[in-house]
């Protein structure tokens, strides 16, 4: 025996088939030596092997945050609208006013789709939707952000096959629109492709679910399908480092899913709430329920008592440390007010669902499980949710750092050719359409889809068959909702950015999913973010974190889009392939006030002016907005140089002005300059129109740069005044008569204004000091519209 | 007039119904799979989703729902019945429309606008289509794919059952216009007494132009006005 502390005398020995809890044991949960010190100091005595499998997953990273906690605190999380804030609960909640209001949240599903992808995607969409109808809210759309390696990899063309068929499956079988995202290609990706999913669900103010086991004596129940082995310890999976042993050995470790189940027990969860019977409720997601009762009794300020032997169990002799720790998906717990068990019985058994009554709220604090009529755990529930440690990683700024910031532009052969090059950018899987990803998912379920992928945001309509059943108490008490909500969402994030300037491409990855707002006629309401590094032990990844946080942060103060919850996935590494792209990616939520405000990018009439909102090149930035460009990467194989600085002020004056123009109705197209710069913008702008299946709207521009280029007293690369990608730019059209009206609005805005083209024919023109270049339409959109699905044939 | 949109475990598409009859000015209720009688209906819907989770075949176990016996009866009794997606499938299923369907040829999932050339536009669900009008309608399906044996086929063709078939935007049946390889790109039919239809496509997600289309409407207006002239008829 070891020197650990005796087990309590009111604590019964275990069967013997528990192992002894050795140091090599306890290093296998991931814990570090001080950390089982502090697990020793919380009970008093040595842990059964089920309590450290429940300390190791409520203390790793992904359920914890014990290495992101202090950096996380300096986002700005309040405003009159947050009705539930950051961190509260499992998703965050915002007012859009007339009583409702919005759910939403992202989360990242890393590491089981880099093993299983198909049901590590699947699976990532179930525990995200889970969590907005957990919160009482009815799951309405899905959005995502995803990363991978390079195409021309098959491994890699396997993964990004699998995670797109995975979101599909379970996406499109449960009934949400998946209606945005993104998908980025980079090497870092290679090993360890990112899945973020996020969901945004709508309900009444009234109909808000808490997640706390409230009410001394009250019963505990246990809905959905019953548990299996599958999905082991997930959380600590999701908290290491990858590598080829553990992607194949934790391959049990992925969840399966089960949409339809998942439909079901979201429709009995509503029916339940709106009964009034439920005191708390939580979904089982990472530790699964492990997690959701210590921290529903944590959240109470209660304890609470299980009974294994009652939990739904899909496989003959699961230990307790199996049944505790399972992922297996599509399971809530449910607290019931006392005498109204009968409620959830009737309800589960409608939608023919399992459930097991398999314990009681406590007033000890302590979280006590039982199994075959031994004691298996007995902790203090807030100690284990609450009081995980929390560390303040050592950051250094990375050497590679200092080749990026002395990079010059002096050293790169200027484009002889910009038509080639163009081309070549709208070909690039990265900007290239994603219509082979979108088209897989259901978008438009719901006949909720206002503004459908392949616009700069996606915007769905609230209307009444949104909002979850009401009880008769709450119908008779309020105003019934007739009218529809606009809601707009955008994810983003360039990661090159990030790697390049962690704190710039923070700031850019906010402002540029605002901006996408704000052309699409929305105004912020909040942000979600889902950190992706890689392992924050390494001072320099730790230290790319810290500064990105720090430039989300800003942006989302200086947008007013306070951050209402997100996810942190760390250990993004991959063996030799090391560590990925720093990608924090965020996803902000608008609202638009009226249906006439809906703006999409593509041009709509022939004749109309093309105008240029904000200025043309940033005159301080040294590379003229080709650091970190699709440019200098597609065009030169670089990936280098200080990303263009983005002025979060004069960002903040082109959002507002350009809602203000919108709201004045002249503006009939808004697209934002972002990879590729203006030339892929305005590009985008004649070919995004999708009528149907193989019927595009193509619709040409006539640009003349040649006055603009004249005024910039420095002068500018031919490369960089096309493909350029400095910040703070939106390309709009309105039609002829109203561009006397729209610069004067604009000037009397602050925003910088100028007539750049007009709107007609089949070809994309565009004159400059150098030349006149000209792109056929076909060609255009060939190259974008069929590059990810040549690459994946 | 009143319709009864059948809610089975996983129809998605419930909702999307009863708000598209609402929107033409005429009421809907959802029927549960478990209910035997369809209560006051006029016509009934049944819509998209993914019943039972679809993991046997589309519409394989939800053909047994006790609702379905009602449905049999209802159409036996010369009732209109609109199967759309997954609720073609489970009309085929059940043998109340001939065929099946299969996976998509490209193996994915396909959602997006396709165009519609109505075949016939004497029957109660396409008789309010105006001549020549080409439809858009959006798609949302990974087993839409309309299969049938050549004696079927014929059948279909010369009874006037195909209704509507995929085409271009110029109203040519291609093959590049077919999104799932359906045999003579075949998107719905009907019955041979013309009182049950299906179809992959989603008039229901094309009833209102803030939703990019309203051409789903005309199929409705059909229905409507077939059951306004008829005089309408109670299910039991």
């Amino acid at each position: 025996m070891s020197s650990a502390p005796p087990l309590a005398s009111n604590f019964e020995l275990l069967p013997m088939i528990d192992p002894a809890i050795t140091p090599e044991l306890v290093a296998k949960h991931n814990l570090t030596p001080d950390e089982y010190q502090k697990v020793l100091e919380i009970l008093g005595r040595t842990p059964s092997y089920t309590e450290l499998g429940i300390f190791s997953v409520m203390w790793s990273e992904h359920c914890s945050y014990k290495n992101t906690r202090p950096v996380l605190k300096s986002f700005p999380t309040r405003s009159p609208r947050i009705l539930v804030g950051a961190g509260e609960e499992n998703a965050g909640i915002v007012d859009i006013g007339d009583g409702l209001a919005i759910a939403f949240k992202i989360e990242s599903h890393n590491h089981p789709s880099a093993v299983e992808p198909f049901q590590g995607a699947a699976t990532g969409v179930g525990g995200i939707v889970r969590d907005i109808f957990t919160m009482g809210a009815r799951p309405v759309a899905a959005i995502n952000s995803l990363r991978f390696g390079d195409l021309g990899n098959p491994q890699v063309r396997h993964l990004f096959s699998g995670v797109v068929h995975g979101i599909a499956h379970y996406g499109n079988c449960f009934g949400i629109p998946t209606i945005a995202g993104e998908v980025y290609f980079d090497k870092s990706y290679e090993g360890n492709p990112l899945v973020n999913a996020f969901c945004l669900g709508v309900l009444r103010h009234e109909q808000i679910a808490r997640g706390a086991a409230k009410g001394i004596g009250n019963p505990v129940f246990y809905v959905g399908p019953a548990t299996g082995r599958d999905g082991l310890a997930g959380a600590a999976f999701a908290s290491q480092d990858l590598t080829e042993e553990s992607a194949e050995k934790q391959r049990g470790a992925v969840q399966v899913g089960d949409p339809f189940m998942e439909k079901l027990v979201c429709e009995a969860s509503l029916e339940l709430l709106a009964t009034g019977c439920v005191a708390g409720i939580q979904d089982m997601g990472a530790a699964g329920l492990t997690c959701s009762t210590c921290e529903t009794a944590a959240r109470a300020g209660t304890g609470i008592e299980i009974e294994l032997n009652k939990v739904p169990q899909r496989a003959p002799d699961m230990t307790s440390y199996e049944i505790m720790l399972s992922e297996s998906q599509e399971r809530m717990l449910i607290i019931v007010h006392k005498g109204r068990e009968a409620e959830v019985k009737r309800i589960f058994e409608k939608w023919d669902l399992p459930w097991a009554e398999i314990g009681f709220v406590t007033d000890t604090g302590q979280m006590v499980v039982r199994h075959n009529g031994h004691v298996v755990v007995d902790v203090p529930a807030k100690k284990l949710a609450d009081e995980a440690p929390v560390y303040h990683p050592e950051a250094r700024i990375p050497e590679y750092l200092t080749a990026v910031r002395a990079f010059r532009l002096d050293g790169v052969p200027q484009t002889v050719d910009p038509v080639p090059d163009l081309l070549a950018l709208l070909a690039d899987p990265s900007l290239a359409s994603k219509n082979w990803v979108y088209r897989q998912y259901d978008h438009m379920v719901r006949d909720g889809s206002i503004v459908c992928p392949g616009s700069d945001a996606a915007v769905i309509r609230i209307k009444a068959d949104s909002i979850p059943p009401m009880s008769e108490d709450l119908r008779a008490k309020v105003t019934p909702f007739s009218g529809e909500k606009l809601v707009a969402m955008t994810v983003d994030c360039n990661a090159t950015y990030v790697y390049l300037d962690p704190y710039e491409g923070g700031k850019i990855a906010v402002t540029e999913a605002c901006r996408n707002l704000a052309c699409s006629g929305a105004t912020p309401l909040g942000a979600t973010d889902n950190l992706n590094f890689g392992s924050p032990q390494n001072p320099e990844i730790f230290w790319q974190l810290r500064e990105s946080v720090r430039g989300l942060a800003e942006a989302c103060r200086a947008f007013d889009a306070p951050v209402t919850g997100g996810n942190c996935s760390l250990y993004n590494q991959r063996g030799a392939l090391g560590a990925i792209d720093p990608t924090p990616t965020v996803a902000v939520v608008g609202l638009i006030e009226k249906i006439e405000h809906v703006t999409t990018q593509w041009f709509k009439d022939a004749g109309d002016a093309i105008l240029l909102l904000g200025n043309v090149v940033n005159s301080a930035d040294p590379l003229q907005g080709l650091g970190g460009s699709a440019w200098l990467r597609v065009a030169r194989g670089l990936k280098t140089g200080s990303p263009p600085p983005c002025n979060l002020e004069e960002a903040r004056i082109l959002h507002d002005g350009l809602r203000s123009l919108i709201r004045g109705g002249s503006i009939k197209s808004a697209h934002d300059c972002s990879e590729g710069g203006l030339a892929a913008c305005v590009a985008e702008s004649c070919i995004s129109q999708l009528i149907a299946r193989e019927t595009p709207r193509l619709i040409g521009a006539t640009l003349d740069l040649i006055v603009i280029q004249q005024a910039l007293k420095d002068g500018i690369r031919l490369d960089a005044f096309l493909f350029g990608e400095s910040q703070n730019r939106v390309v709009v059209t309105t039609e002829i008569l109203a561009v006397g009206k729209v610069l004067a609005q604009a000037k009397i805005l602050g925003v910088p204004a100028a007539v750049i083209g007009r709107v007609g024919g089949d070809h994309l023109r565009i004159q400059t000091e150098i030349g006149q270049f000209s792109w056929a339409l076909t060609d255009l959109h060939d190259g974008w519209w069929n590059s990810i699905a040549r690459a994946m044939d | 007039m009143h319709f009864a949109v059948l809610q089975l475990p996983a129809s998605n598409c419930d909702q999307d119904c009863v708000h598209a009859v609402r929107v033409l000015g005429h009421t809907a209720d959802l029927v549960w799979h478990k209910d035997a009688s369809l209560g006051r209906a006029d016509a009934v819907i049944v819509p998209g989703g993914f019943s039972y989770g679809d993991y046997l075949r589309c519409g394989a176990i939800a053909r047994f729902s006790p609702v379905m016996q009602a449905v049999n009866e209802f159409a036996a009794s010369g009732g209109l019945v609109l199967g759309i997606c997954n609720g073609f499938q489970i009309l085929c299923e059940a043998g109340l429309l001939p065929g099946a369907l299969i996976r998509n040829r490209d193996l994915q999932f396909h959602c997006e606008q396709v165009y519609l050339k109505t075949g016939n536009a004497e029957t109660p669900f396409t008789h309010q289509i105006p001549p020549g009008k080409l439809l858009r309608i959006p798609i949302a399906h990974g087993d839409g794919c309309y299969f049938a044996d050549e004696q079927t086929l014929g059948q279909l063709q010369a009874g006037g059952q195909i209704l509507w078939q995929y085409c271009d935007a110029a109203g040519q049946i291609t093959d590049s216009s077919n999104p799932n390889g359906s045999l003579l790109n075949i998107a719905g039919i009907c019955n041979a007494a013309r009182n049950v239809a299906g179809l992959m496509p989603h008039p229901d997600r094309a009833s209102e132009m803030i939703l990019g289309s309203d051409d789903g409407r005309w199929i409705f207006e059909s229905m409507l006005h077939t059951l306004a002239v008829s005089g309408t008829r109670r299910a039991a």
